[in-house]
């Protein structure tokens, strides 16, 4: 396709008055996965979250084109809506609400902005259950409260259900791979090569190569201080495996 | 985060939809409350003469008592002398005997509120008494339930065709004196319902009252007797509504609940009273009090309300476990928005051996709404191997609402085993972020967390009132609730 689905722009973020984000440039075409990697507190989730979102972030200056239109005077549903997905690194427990549930109201409410009726009761359960195989969850753990009481791995294999039924056209994964044993990393990789196509793009955030080894990403990216400091294919990932990140630091200084 | 919280207070303004007055013809005493009221009242109600004598007596109680404060709600004093205490419409004489003799425009009345009562359109498995002010408008299903023996009437009906029952068992779980509302409400009862299952019986069919507060300026005294036989069970429920008016309306209730050996007994409410305006301004003054006595062996009785309405609720449905082996519940659900005022929860009072409760409560306050839990436990000696279990949880939404935890435990006996656990939380700004960032609207996500909150109370409900319910609890915090 080679088109341009998420345009970012100069962008300058605040939280609480202190600037986080120091003019972040990024262009990622539908077919693409990119991946962002950097240390901690490098101003990576915060980039996640006001991709899709979340209050209590600032922009400053810049802009965010996501399929052409002002991303950032979008809601965050709206924004779900229109095919945004983030792939939550602490996903957030709501008892007594069943993953079942959420999952089809989450659906619907897509559906619905899309023209689209809401989807037939057996229809969803077939394609729910058709994805879980794929990520190898049991039927069981559809009738469980959402994330209460889910392991770490759980909590994450189960944002990946939720990605591979939404089917996002822009799916932001904030370290979707931390905290899991190689065979849940595995089962994650395999979701998202599951849903990559031409139509769709990825922005991984991660603080490690491990899963790139699974994904092969078109492109990295290393975030340090609020900047990209550095750009480069998959190979880069490597680089940084090997060194870690504290041959970045004096980059900074030169951006 | 004061910003999810100014638009978490526009997401719970409130419509309040059963708001509207039905404009008939009304006949009604004259403000004021003396003997000659309750001369009068029983007079109109053509009540035998030991009627006349419980009201005085419960009278006379209540002239000595005062009107308690000790609740965690606030408001101005009432003036009873203020009120009307009766009010029927005029068309309506005595009981009607079918429906063509009812006013059209009460029909209509109920009709719009969800609750029709013509055979071809009323609700299948349901047999309805429908209350308007202080009368019995129509009672659904007579004749199936006279087959299965099952007396379901007003109870202004019941004090005549069957005063042995009435007189053995009114007053005898709440007595005349029991409180100052009671004994008010004992004095000027004017109407309610009277279930009677004989020994045996399961009844076939769920039963329902519907109370609708029409009148301005009148206090709504509903009472209700229920007695389930040995082995008897029955499952019945309730709805109130009333219009919005500026003023406040006093209502209130006793019910009373017997269940012999065997006996089980289920009785749900679904409060809707209208509970103000976004000031605090109206609303109705909920003062119920609600029992019920495990007379038998191995009986039961379960409370379960659901309380989305009134300005002031101060309601604490209870069990009294007389009986060895029985078993008392209450699931409750408490929504308090704008400036509504819940003071609510239970008394557990374990007599006989091996008596069992369970008490699940959810308090959900939003705007500047207090919300209180009030539970008392109370093991006697006699009471060996009693067990109680208590789960009080608070939902807050919003930063200007309260919610607060009363437990009371009195344990007298050393092999009770009683355990409380209590949490408070927020919808969180994470929470609705999270379901925001899968593509649902804030007002359907707080619904959907406020619902999955409620779950465990809702799952005792009867199948056909989950989901009005669930609805209802969609109007309350409309908007935050879809």
């Amino acid at each position: 396709m080679g088109e341009v689905l998420l345009k970012i722009d100069n962008l300058h973020v605040c939280v609480e008055g202190k600037p986080i984000l120091k003019g972040i440039d990024l262009t990622l075409n539908y077919g693409q996965m990119h991946a962002i990697m950097g240390p901690n507190g490098s101003g990576k989730s915060t980039l996640a979250n006001v991709l899709a979102g979340r209050e209590g972030y600032e922009v400053t200056q810049g802009q965010v084109l996501y399929q052409g239109q002002d991303l950032l005077a979008m809601s965050p549903e709206a924004r779900a809506r229109a095919g945004l997905f983030l792939g939550f690194q602490y996903p957030v427990e709501i008892p007594g609400v069943s993953n079942l549930y959420f999952l089809k109201t989450a659906l619907n409410a897509i559906r619905k902005h899309r023209g689209e009726g809401e989807i037939d009761a057996m229809d969803f359960i077939a394609l729910v259950k058709e994805r879980m195989r794929l990520i190898g969850l049991e039927e069981q753990f559809l009738y469980r409260s959402l994330n209460e009481g889910f392991s770490g791995g759980e909590k994450k294999r189960n944002e990946i259900l939720q990605m591979l039924v939404l089917e996002p056209t822009l799916s932001v994964l904030d370290e979707i791979d931390s905290g899991l044993d190689i065979d849940a990393l595995k089962t994650v990789a395999q979701g998202i090569n599951a849903l990559k196509s031409p139509k769709r793009g990825f922005l991984l955030i991660t603080h490690y190569q491990r899963l790139l080894d699974y994904v092969s990403p078109d492109a990295v990216h290393v975030m340090a201080g609020g900047r990209i400091v550095k750009s480069g294919g998959a190979e880069l990932a490597k680089e940084l495996e090997r060194k870690g990140y504290a041959w970045i630091e004096p980059l900074q200084a030169t951006v | 985060m004061t910003v999810t919280h100014q638009e978490l207070d526009k997401l719970i303004a409130r419509k309040y939809r059963e708001g509207f007055v039905t404009e008939v013809e009304e006949e009604r005493l004259p403000p004021g409350l003396n003997e000659e009221t309750i001369y009068a009242l029983s007079a109109k109600k053509q009540e035998p003469e030991w009627m006349l004598h419980w009201r005085l007596n419960a009278y006379r109680l209540w002239l000595k008592m005062e009107e308690p404060h000790w609740a965690h709600v606030k408001y101005p004093p009432i003036d009873y002398q203020a009120l009307s205490y009766y009010a029927a419409p005029k068309a309506q004489k005595g009981s009607p005997k079918s429906l063509d003799e009812v006013d059209p425009k009460l029909l209509e009345t109920f009709e719009k509120l969800g609750i029709p009562l013509h055979e071809r359109a009323r609700l299948a498995n349901v047999a309805v008494d429908a209350v308007f002010d202080s009368v019995s408008v129509a009672t659904t299903f007579k004749e199936t339930l006279e087959k299965a023996g099952v007396i379901f009437c007003p109870i202004s009906e019941a004090i005549r065709k069957y005063p042995d029952l009435v007189q053995e068992y009114l007053g005898s779980v709440v007595p005349p004196g029991d409180n100052f509302f009671a004994a008010l409400n004992s004095a000027v009862f004017s109407d309610g319902s009277f279930v009677y299952v004989p020994k045996g019986v399961r009844c076939p069919l769920e039963l329902s009252t519907y109370f609708r507060l029409n009148a301005s300026g009148i206090g709504q005294f509903e009472r209700t007797l229920i007695i389930a036989e040995e082995g008897a069970s029955v499952s019945y429920l309730e709805g109130c509504t009333a219009p919005m008016r500026s003023e406040h309306q006093l209502h209130a209730a006793v019910v009373e609940l017997i269940a012999l050996e065997g006996a089980h007994i289920k009785y749900s409410t679904v409060q809707n009273w209208y509970p103000g305006d976004e000031q605090g301004r109206g609303g109705i003054y909920n003062f119920v009090t609600k029992r019920g006595e495990c007379r038998g062996a191995h009986s039961k009785i379960s409370w379960t309300q659901v309380e989305t309405g009134s300005a002031i609720t101060w309601k604490y449905p209870s069990c009294i476990l007389r009986g060895d082996y029985s078993v008392g519940e209450f699931y409750s659900v408490a929504v308090t928005n704008h400036f509504q005022q819940a003071d609510t929860g239970t008394k557990m009072i374990h007599i006989g051996k091996h008596t069992k409760s369970t008490i699940i409560s959810k308090g959900i306050s939003a705007g500047h709404a207090q919300n209180s839990y009030r539970g008392l436990v109370k093991v006697l000696k006699s009471a060996v191997g009693a067990r109680n279990y208590t789960q009080c949880d608070s939902l807050l939404i919003g930063d200007k609402c309260g919610a607060h935890t009363f437990p009371y435990l009195e344990v007298k006996h050393p092999s009770a085993v009683v355990e409380h656990e209590a949490t408070t939380s927020r919808i969180s700004e994470e929470q609705l972020f999270y379901c925001q960032s899968r593509g649902i609207a804030p007002e359907d996500a707080v619904s959907m967390i406020v619902n999955g909150f409620c779950k465990t109370v809702f799952k005792e409900l009867p199948l056909e009132f989950a989901v009005e319910a669930q609805n209802l609890l969609g109007v309350s915090l409309e908007g935050s609730v879809g």
